[in-house]
């Protein structure tokens, strides 16, 4: 075996797909995963979800066993990186040790946005990025308690549908005059608010947190309205930002994410980065963008490892996402941004399936679909394609249902 | 030890362990099969775990669920016993299953 050692920062799900196609893609020396969290790296998405409402325990949340990575040899360092040396290619770890890399990748993920608002800092306040994170909540989420979630975006409203399920009483919090402003149509965050509030959630809107208030736990929140809102326990979900200083530190050129090109290298090309952390150009959108997304951070890494072992491959593949709520499975292919028409596929005001489909100058941008697989699938094909498409056709179309 | 055969589609054999209750993408992705993407966690929601089990052994696996049917009624290389393995859990009981992986993961 080669002594040629690659080090990969940072054991998320990035991460951990990287030192994973490393291995198959013939990289012949030393492969080291380095994580500060003491658990096998796992999913995300669920976190919010089926681990949260107790449908998914920690070894079903790992993405690979222990036993692939002794088999595949490579070498998980349970260690934070405080700095990287790249003129002596070493990186300086948490506890002084110096660790030699010959090829280096960036994997260090992204962190929530925290509340800036008076007691922020009380105890009950949680945030939901780590598995930690959801132990905690767990333990405070008892049935009959009330839970308020800071945020009506994704992360917010997925954590509203597990804590109903679980019995508690949920206030969701947005500052935007609807949820999901950020991300859909009004149509559609018209039809989540609907089902939220007919699963008993009091949704909440143009709701501005002043404080949080309590002794030394969190017992209410009080609005800019000068309105006030019972709390046992408070859910901050108003976003990630990039983790970033280690890469900005070393002078690696960071905007919004580190700055990677189609190859996943980094403004120094022997550094490689992939997943939440990153932003990079996207020639289908024209222009730069940071992705909170699993598929996306599953590609950079593929790509990213190609690169290491010298292999020419591109990130190419259109985003999507997915959110599951209640017994909705919402998936989005594409980037709605920039859309100037909307159409709607069945009715979000009626139905609890339907298809929101997004055009710019008669083109396929991005589609919303709610339990609608096929629509997600002939969606990603066809913006993929950069089809021009017919919008009484997208209205009309039935879909058929699986014939098996 | 109940093996399981992930054959790619230029032939390929490579053979791994049945973790009863793991799915069958887990003992895939667990054993570093290649062929085998889990890009969205095992959610039916992306299809490159997509497998075609030997018809001989479709009864004992099982048919796909309503949502997985959607899934792989999409796809181009779909056969009738195709399923996707993040939706397969897998028993011990099935020593010797073979699945075949499509030319699209190829």
């Amino acid at each position: 075996m080669s002594s040629a050692r690659a080090v990969v920062v940072g054991a998320s799900h990035a991460g951990a797909q990287l030192v994973t196609s490393l291995r198959q893609g013939g990289w012949p020396g030393e492969i080291l995963l380095v994580g500060d969290e003491p658990v096998l790296p796992y999913q995300r998405p669920p976190l919010s979800k089926a681990y949260l409402a107790g449908k998914l325990g920690l070894t079903e949340l790992a993405l690979r066993s222990e036993d692939f990575y002794i088999k595949q040899d490579i070498k998980r360092v349970a260690a934070t990186v405080e700095e990287i040396d790249r003129s002596a290619g070493e990186l300086v770890l948490g506890t002084g040790d110096r660790l030699t890399y010959d090829a280096l990748a960036l994997c260090t993920g992204a962190r929530p946005r925290r509340l800036r608002a008076k007691g922020a800092d009380l105890d009950g306040v949680y945030y939901l990025r780590r598995s930690s994170d959801v132990e905690g909540i767990r333990e405070d989420a008892i049935p009959g308690r009330n839970a308020v979630i800071v945020g009506g975006g994704y992360i917010g409203l997925e954590t509203a549908a597990s804590l109903r399920a679980l019995g508690l009483h949920v206030t969701v919090l947005e500052a935007a005059d609807r949820v999901l402003e950020r991300v859909t149509a009004p149509k559609v965050s018209a039809f989540f608010t609907r089902v939220h509030q007919s699963e008993g959630v009091d949704v909440r809107t143009n709701a501005l947190v002043e404080a949080l208030v309590g002794d030394s736990r969190v017992r209410e929140v009080v609005l800019a309205s000068g309105e006030s809102v019972v709390a046992d326990l408070v859910i901050v979900g108003i976003g990630i930002e990039p983790t970033t200083e280690l890469a900005e530190a070393a002078g690696l050129v960071v905007d919004d994410g580190i700055l990677i090109d189609a190859h996943a290298r980094t403004s120094d090309p022997t550094i490689v980065a992939a997943g939440d952390c990153t932003s990079q150009d996207m020639p289908r959108y024209g222009r730069r963008i940071r992705l909170e997304s699993v598929p996306s951070a599953v590609e950079q890494a593929k790509v990213a490892a190609a690169t290491i072992c010298g292999k020419d491959k591109e990130i190419g593949a259109l985003p999507w996402f997915w959110s599951d709520q209640y017994d909705l499975k919402l998936k989005i292919a594409g980037l709605n941004t920039g859309y100037d028409d909307i159409v709607l596929n069945g009715d979000p005001l009626s139905d609890r399936d339907f298809t929101c489909y997004y055009l710019r100058g008669g083109e396929l941008l991005a589609a919303d679909c709610v339990n609608r697989p096929r629509d997600f699938v002939t969606s990603k094909r066809m913006i993929a394609q950069g089809d021009r498409v017919d919008p009484g056709a997208l209205e009309r179309t039935v879909e058929s249902r699986g014939t098996s | 030890m109940a093996v399981v055969t992930f054959m790619s589609y230029d032939g390929d054999e490579h053979e791994a362990p049945l973790e009863e209750g793991s799915s069958l993408m887990q003992v895939a992705t667990n054993n570093a099969i290649p062929g085998i993407d889990a890009d969205c966690g095992g959610e039916a929601a992306c299809g490159p775990c997509h497998v075609i089990v030997d018809p001989a052994w479709a009864d004992k696996v099982g048919r796909s669920g309503p949502e997985e049917e959607e899934m792989l009624s999409m796809n181009p290389d779909r056969q009738p016993t195709s399923r996707l393995s993040c939706q397969v859990k897998a028993s011990e009981s099935w020593d010797g299953l073979t699945v075949q992986l499509p030319e699209s993961q190829w």
